[in-house]
């Protein structure tokens, strides 16, 4: 008998929530197939049977919410309910690759640390045999439609067993750990794994092809509504932000003119070819290109240093019906506005029907948020940790200014910068936004 | 520069020093009419005087307590302690006066003064002489301590101790004091030349820690004699098997340099520590604890400590040996940190 663990689908997820069943007690399982939905603080997604067999019992009812590693239903091979030796039996036959800890290492008295001279050998033994040993039946449920590698860094409470060094640069790239098999000490990812599976051309774990349902209908006026999961997870992180990140804002105002101007030629002439440019599109590429003039923005404060990113990927909120999510379009700076346009409508798209992976949300460099479209025209956004800045984008209104010593109408979005002051100082924003203003403002620097 | 021993830079900075300011004085037991234990202060009672150099009884708090009260009053004196090991007769000296006396009294008295006394065993001195305790004078804000690991550091550290305005517990090791080094300005001619001045930014600053050699694959550090364990096992390793490792001289225990730690770790993503004192709660964890916070993300390995067997050092030599940290430990130890981290995977596999 196997039993399904709630999986760890996102580098933030602590806890799950059942959305659905979609198999009952009784039901026959057949590997790969999707028994559950798995509402995460991110996005709902496959919980996938690793086993076959029959679904005996769900240990947690849909809307439960259960911790990573927790065991939510149980698969054997026999009736519902059924608990026999021989199904247990047949199940712990086909074990996986994975072996538990030899039991000498797990068996290590602890008394080894009062003898014998220069002990860590015996002292990591301890430690080792302290951490929760593998459980091969538990090896099985991670959620992915691959089949598992064969040495998995996963330990039995749905940790991913990886080096700091692994997780940061993992994290860098928005590779899922789960899914690099590790050649460390127990299956533990390092340095080595993470590069390896960076180089390799097939890193990205694929798409998975189901949708996610609708998200759970809105509680009524005045009813006490329970937090979603992304909703949790919203006022967790802003919270954090607006309590430890030191918030300082920029406002400045561009000319929008020339923008719309060759917003409209571009729709114009390309309106066959299906492109379609948004002034946020340009805002993206544009904040992009200002990276590189001014790349001291494209930092995250890490407590004694400043980590500078070199690659320059651009987050972009998003307002569902769930709540904001930020998915990350990279690479802005070396794609074309077209791509850019494209990019970021699918995963616009995907994350209102809440079908983004962890990959589309992860390791951003730089946010933009944009109000423009509701007519706000200038407002204050909350930074993004660790990301060290964000930009918040008004309506383009029409005002009437100086030029050339005559009044005329020109087109106003007003741009407002949040910086962290902990890792930049009022003078790199102002040169930020001076560097993004002098580009949208002639935005054929887009197009180059 | 002239090569001398570790013993020789520490009598000649002293010397140096009490021809430089007649403020410096020298008190502990048998330093005068028999120059010291381990001949640290020879000829300094015929140049100095008994004023400057006293012979004290064997009343460890009672002395040590008489030069904090003499530095409170101007002088600066400089204490030797036989062994560290009496010096705990004087720790609530050193923990309840000297470190406490500038704060709690508003800043109206500092304590210049040094307590100088070797660590260490494996000299068959047994249990109660030949024991470690850089971690308990470490642990204490108000004073300040250093180890150094080489004469030319010796001499340095010694001659910012003096010269700094509170107490600095100053950490020798017995197995250092035969030692040799290069020391600029000393040993030039006859063994000795402390008549000359020795320039200002030869004066090791308390607080920094030393890079005795770089590297890129591994960080070794160490402090006081480990440190020089560490730099002959890095050599060794960089000659025989070209592993390049980055040997960092903690040196200066309080204030620790944390910064040089981090940024090496940083570089290199492995850590190993060698200290010989005893390994639970020794000088290594406060290391250990430091690398982790201010690198966590950059380790592809856990940090591990070499260090003393948790046994009352044996007497009998084979057993003493083999309770103290050597340099068979710290190459299997390097190993396991190397193949953790897949280096060997990623060379000679």
């Amino acid at each position: 008998m196997a039993e399904v663990t709630m999986p760890r689908l996102s580098d933030t997820m602590e806890e799950g929530t059942i959305a659905s069943w979609l198999k009952k007690p009784g039901e026959q399982v057949n590997k790969g197939d999707v028994i559950a939905q798995i509402e995460t603080d991110k996005a709902t997604m496959d919980l996938t049977a690793f086993e076959a067999g029959t679904l005996q019992e769900i240990l947690a009812p849909e809307g439960t919410t259960v911790p990573i590693g927790q065991p939510v239903a149980r698969i054997g091979s026999g009736s519902a309910g059924s608990k026999s030796g021989s199904a247990t039996a047949e199940r712990s036959a086909p074990r996986p690759a994975v072996a538990p800890s030899p039991p000498a290492e797990a068996s290590a008295p602890p008394a080894a640390e009062e003898t014998g001279p220069n002990t860590e050998e015996a002292r990591e033994n301890v430690a080792e045999a302290a951490e929760p040993t593998e459980s091969p039946s538990r090896q099985d449920q991670r959620p992915t439609t691959a089949e598992p590698p064969a040495q998995s860094a996963e330990a039995a409470n749905g940790k991913v067993r990886a080096s700091p060094m692994a997780r940061h640069i993992a994290a860098e790239h928005g590779l899922d750990l789960s899914r690099i098999s590790g050649s460390g000490p127990q299956g533990r990812v390092i340095r080595a794994d993470v590069e390896a599976a960076l180089s390799a051309p097939s890193a990205q774990p694929p798409q998975p092809a189901a949708a996610a349902p609708a998200p759970p209908a809105a509680g009524g006026d005045d009813e006490r509504v329970a937090l979603s999961q992304m909703r949790r997870t919203i006022a967790r992180r802003m919270a954090e932000s607006t309590r430890t990140v030191p918030h300082f804002f920029l406002t400045t105002t561009v000319d929008a003119t020339e923008m719309a101007s060759l917003r409209k030629q571009i729709n114009e002439q390309m309106a066959d070819d299906g492109i379609k440019i948004t002034f946020n599109d340009m805002v993206v590429k544009g904040v992009a290109l200002a990276i590189r003039k001014v790349p001291e923005v494209n930092v995250s404060f890490a407590e004694d240093s400043v980590l500078k990113h070199k690659r320059v990927h651009i987050g972009v909120a998003v307002a569902t019906e769930r709540g904001l999510i930020v998915p990350v379009v990279r690479d802005v700076d070396q794609k074309s506005i077209g791509q850019v346009a494209r990019e970021t409508r699918d995963l616009a798209e995907r994350a209102n029907s809440g079908r983004l992976q962890p990959p589309d949300y992860t390791g951003g460099t730089f946010t933009v948020s944009n109000l423009g479209m509701f007519g706000v025209e200038q407002f204050n956004a909350v930074i993004n940790p660790p990301e060290a800045a964000i930009l918040a984008v008004g309506a383009i209104t029409r005002e009437p200014t100086e030029r050339d010593g005559q009044i005329v109408v020109r087109d106003h979005m007003k741009l407002t910068l949040s910086v962290d002051h902990r890792a930049l100082d009022g003078a790199i924003g102002a040169r930020y936004l001076q560097a993004l203003k002098a580009i949208l403002e002639k935005p054929m620097l887009l197009l180059v | 520069m002239g090569i001398v021993t570790y013993r020789q830079a520490l009598h000649d900075t002293l010397l140096e020093e009490m021809r430089r300011d007649p403020a410096v004085v020298l008190m502990g037991e048998e330093i005068g009419v028999f120059e010291g234990s381990y001949k640290i202060t020879a000829g300094l009672l015929k140049e100095f005087g008994p004023d400057r150099v006293i012979d004290t009884p064997i009343a460890e708090e009672g002395f040590v307590g008489a030069a904090i009260g003499a530095a409170m009053l101007g002088l600066r004196p400089v204490v030797e302690i036989m062994t560290v090991n009496f010096s705990l007769l004087a720790l609530d000296q050193m923990v309840n006066h000297a470190a406490k006396i500038h704060y709690m009294f508003g800043g109206q008295s500092r304590v210049p003064m040094v307590l100088r006394t070797p660590e260490g065993g494996g000299q068959q001195l047994a249990a109660t002489h030949s024991q470690n305790f850089s971690s308990w004078y470490a642990y204490i804000p108000g004073l300040k301590v250093v180890a150094p690991a080489t004469p030319a550091d010796a001499r340095g550290l010694l001659k910012a101790s003096i010269r700094d305005d509170d107490p600095v517990v100053f950490l020798e090791n017995l197995a250092l004091y035969n030692t040799k080094g290069e020391v600029a300005g000393l040993g030039d001619k006859n063994g000795s030349s402390a008549d000359r001045q020795l320039p200002e930014d030869d004066v090791v600053p308390i607080g920094t820690a030393a890079v005795m050699k770089e590297g890129s694959d591994l960080t070794l550090v160490g402090y006081s004699r480990m440190s020089v364990v560490a730099l002959e096992v890095a050599r060794r390793l960089e000659k025989e098997q070209g592993l390049s490792i980055e040997v960092i001289d903690v040196r200066s225990l309080r204030p620790l340099d944390r910064r040089t730690l981090i940024e090496s770790v940083k570089k290199t993503s492995r850590c190993v520590i060698i200290e010989e004192d005893w390994y639970s709660y020794g000088v290594g964890a406060e290391l250990a604890a430091t690398i982790q916070e201010g690198a966590f993300d950059y380790l592809d390995a856990p940090i591990k400590r070499v260090a003393q067997a948790e046994v009352p050092l044996p007497y009998a030599k084979v057993m003493e040996q083999a309770a103290l940290p050597k340099a068979q430990n710290l190459v299997d130890t390097i190993k396991s940190a190397l193949d953790a981290s897949g280096y060997r995977a990623r060379t000679t596999r």
